[in-house]
């Protein structure tokens, strides 16, 4: 079954998700940074359960699509956009859509880690403890359960109450991960995660990337196309604010049905 | 710690520039060392007590005191000296000119007497005798043993009295005024107070008989008597064991003679207690109106102007404040807070006149613009980042701003009110409109409900300062306790920036700093 209704000219192969529904649903979306395009004309579906990454050249967008997507744009007042975005079926910007509850299900982490100036546990504890006031014990189960998760409970446990900005870099991104799964998202958005660490600690982020997908509907952006290409299942190749091409990684990476994409991929490659 | 990794910095501008800088920084210093030196020395050497000089003059006559100053004296190759000599009631002054050319010996003999006194200033000669009220005479060697021991008598009556007072009769005093008071308070002020006088009767009545070196008599009431010293007498060790006594007396007793003598207790705590309430009133106000400008307001050209008002608000001249709370806190909020709730007492007011909550509020508003520019500042400098980091996580915006900027903001909050502090504590000009006294020896904290009292008007050492220069008769008299007055000023205020400043420090230390 192909449930790609909406085929816009310049993307590429019809997607199968024959296998998995989609997360979420962008449809015709357009926004505008006061009378400056930041992105036009975008329709794409993020598969469930998946690593979707998206690529292109600095400036093309992607992180503005990324920050659209928990509606982070709503703080500038200078934006404005077009079209819709959908989360599991809901219009994301629906009136009886709140946004604290959107940004909880759709969760997502930065280039730069920007853990808070408190403790490990702390921050950990931070979502939750927005969410009214809850036992102790049941705060210390979800806080070890996300450091678990985030594969830094081992390297942090001896030291919960020490300050988060004591850890090294790839430490507190994967900190910040671990706050961000702590209030259950559904979709974890991911900002070049990685470009801020050094290769091992980028390694380990990607090994916890590939992990999380099992429950977790992951979105990347990244400049590193070995990354995309490691991590990803899906990868859309964006330029000058419009989905230029989108399909399953090895696909888009092997054989790209553009030029443009072909002349992107393989000048990052090199 | 890695000391030896510490890379040498390169001395950025080597040459003519380093030297200015670095020699304008010199400069400051010194003039900050020479402004404490001069205050700690004058301040601090007036509770020494230096020895007393027995100067005899060419033609005979003598004159005991200690040396002040030297000048040259007018047209002639000659110089004079200023030796204060006490004896207000004797010579008619406490100050003595004398030409250096004119002095025969000076000697140090230990049986001068320096006495403080209660009036007419400084005593300094000749103890002859004591007589007791019972007729008894104590002269000789045995007069000034007498002396000690029926002094120590007299202070000690002299405290109880002083705590019959405090605790029994003024609380009950300030019942009748405030018209509150039953038949037995009345009953009981009589009885406390038939009891102070009897204990003031009770008070030895002794007559000292001195006499000035230059030979004149006079006969002391003791209990004029404050302090008596034989300075010539006392070795190093007890001197500084008096000078101690001086300072401590100083920092913990209230004013005497017009705020030329005693100590200034009643000030320090006027003052601490009046700048730290203007930064608990100052705090929460600068930091909801930074919050507002700085996260709330739409950033537009309403704001812009509004922030360059408050800027500008930070330079209007203190007095302006004084004459606004003149206006509008006593007149118009205390007048009718008066009417509304203090009626009875009228027309003597309450909080239409000045006191320590209006001098409070004043002040507050004074250095509001400099905690509203410093808590901005704060916010400014919290990275995006963190915000967006909140919001992520499903923060509302008020919730982010409770949770992650005001805390982060705290440091700048702090700079805020040590600025707010520094300048607040050493104002006096609005002051003075609002609720300033030149006596008050009530503090406005005690034991009696409602234990703050923000109506009662309060002293200031700053006020005091002033107040012992231009009003009091005897400025030079007057002017080792100013010194003082200013130096303790200084360290209140340093102590103040001080607990602040390590309140910010530990703050910040807990988490580490910003990262850039
Ligand atoms: N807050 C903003 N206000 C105005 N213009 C913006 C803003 N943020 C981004 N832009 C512009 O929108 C366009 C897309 O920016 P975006 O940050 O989404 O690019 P990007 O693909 O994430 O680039 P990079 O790979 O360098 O992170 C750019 O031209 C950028 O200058
Ligand atoms: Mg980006």
């Amino acid at each position: 079954m192909t449930v790609m209704q909406h085929t816009p000219s310049t993307s590429g192969a019809l997607i199968d998700f024959s296998a998995h529904a989609s997360s979420l649903e962008v449809r015709d979306f357009a926004l505008r940074y006061g009378d400056k395009p930041a992105l036009s004309n975008l329709t794409l579906r993020v598969p469930r359960h998946r690593v979707t990454a998206f690529i292109g050249p600095s400036g093309c967008g992607k992180s503005t699509l990324l920050r659209a997507l928990n509606r982070l744009h709503d703080l500038n007042e200078s934006v404005s956009r077009e079209g819709s975005i959908h989360l599991e079926g809901q219009d994301i910007h629906a009136p009886e859509m709140m946004v604290a509850e959107l940004r909880r299900r759709v969760g997502m982490v930065f280039q730069v880690p920007n853990p808070f100036p408190m403790s490990i546990y702390d921050n950990v504890a931070f979502g939750l403890r927005l969410q009214g006031r809850m036992p102790k014990r049941r705060v210390d189960d979800v806080v070890e359960w996300a450091l678990r998760s985030a594969a830094l409970w081992d390297e942090v446990k001896d030291r919960l109450r020490a300050s988060a900005w004591s850890l090294s870099g790839g430490q507190q991104q994967r900190l910040v991960i671990a706050r961000t799964l702590a209030v259950g998202p559904e979709v974890l958005l991911l900002d070049e995660p990685a470009s801020a660490l050094d290769p091992i600690s980028s390694l380990k982020v990607e090994e916890l990337i590939r992990n999380l997908k099992s429950t977790l509907t992951l979105v990347l952006v990244t400049h590193n196309m070995q990354q995309a290409a490691r991590v990803s299942d899906y990868t859309a190749f964006l330029q000058d604010g419009e989905l230029v091409e989108y399909g399953p990684t090895d696909t888009l990476f092997t054989n790209p049905r553009l030029a443009r994409t072909e002349n992107y991929i393989t000048g990052r490659m090199a | 710690m890695h000391h030896w990794q510490r890379s040498k910095r390169k001395s950025a501008g080597e040459g003519p520039w380093a030297w200015l800088a670095a020699g304008s920084v010199a400069t400051s210093l010194a003039l900050l060392a020479l402004l404490l030196g001069l205050l700690a020395v004058r301040g601090l050497g007036h509770f020494w007590p230096a020895d007393v000089a027995l100067v005899t003059l060419d033609d005979g006559r003598q004159l005991a005191g200690r040396a002040v100053k030297e000048a040259p004296l007018p047209g002639r190759e000659a110089r004079e000296r200023l030796y204060r000599d006490g004896n207000r009631d004797v010579d008619g002054d406490i100050w003595e000119w004398v030409a250096l050319e004119r002095i025969q010996d000076i000697a140090h003999p230990e049986d001068l007497v320096v006495l403080e006194r209660r009036r007419w200033g400084e005593f300094i000669g000749r103890l002859v005798a004591i007589e007791t009220a019972s007729g008894e005479r104590f002269s000789g060697d045995a007069a000034w043993p007498a002396l000690k021991e029926r002094l120590a008598v007299v202070e000690d009556g002299r405290r109880q009295i002083a705590q019959l007072r405090e605790e029994t009769i003024q609380p009950l005093v300030r019942r009748v005024e405030a018209g509150q008071a039953s038949a037995e308070d009345r009953a009981a002020l009589a009885s406390a107070q038939s009891q102070v006088n009897a204990r003031q009767a009770a008070l030895p009545d002794d007559t000292l008989v001195l006499e000035s070196v230059g030979g004149r008599s006079l006969r002391q009431p003791l209990t004029d008597v404050v302090r008596a010293l034989q300075p010539n007498a006392m070795g190093p060790v007890d001197k500084l064991a008096t000078w101690g006594q001086g300072v401590w007396r100083f920092l913990s007793e209230g004013p005497r003679a017009a705020n030329t003598a005693g100590g200034v207790w009643p000030a320090i705590f006027g003052t601490v207690l009046m700048v730290v309430l203007m930064s608990i009133f100052v705090m929460p106000f600068g930091v909801l109106a930074a919050v507002y400008l700085n996260e709330v307001a739409h950033q537009g050209r309403l704001i812009r102007w509004v922030r360059i008002g408050v800027r500008n608000l930070a330079g209007v001249p203190s007095i302006v404040y004084g004459v606004f709370g003149l206006g509008v806190f006593v007149y118009g909020i205390g007048g009718h807070l008066d009417d509304w709730f203090f009626a009875s007492r009228l027309p003597s007011p309450t909080f239409g006149t000045g006191g320590l909550l209006w001098a409070s509020l004043t002040l507050a508003l004074l250095t509001l613009p400099v905690v509203i520019v410093a808590t901005e500042e704060g916010l400014a400098r919290i990275p995006e980042s963190q915000r967006e980091g909140a919001l992520a996580l499903g923060a509302t915006r008020t919730e982010m701003l409770w949770r992650v900027v005001l805390p982060m903001a705290m440091p700048a909050m702090l700079t805020g009110v040590i600025l707010a502090v520094a300048r607040a504590a050493g104002e006096v000009a609005p002051l003075m409109l609002v609720g300033v006294a030149k006596m008050a020896p009530q503090v406005p904290l005690d034991g009696e409900f409602p234990f703050l009292h923000l109506d009662r008007k309060f002293m200031h050492l700053g006020y005091h300062i002033f107040d012992a220069a231009f009003r009091s008769g005897d400025v030079q008299a007057a002017m080792p306790l100013i010194y003082a007055t200013a130096l303790l000023l200084v360290v209140v205020i340093l102590v103040l920036n001080l607990t602040a400043i390590f309140l910010r420090h530990y703050l910040r230390g807990r988490h580490g700093t910003l990262p850039h």
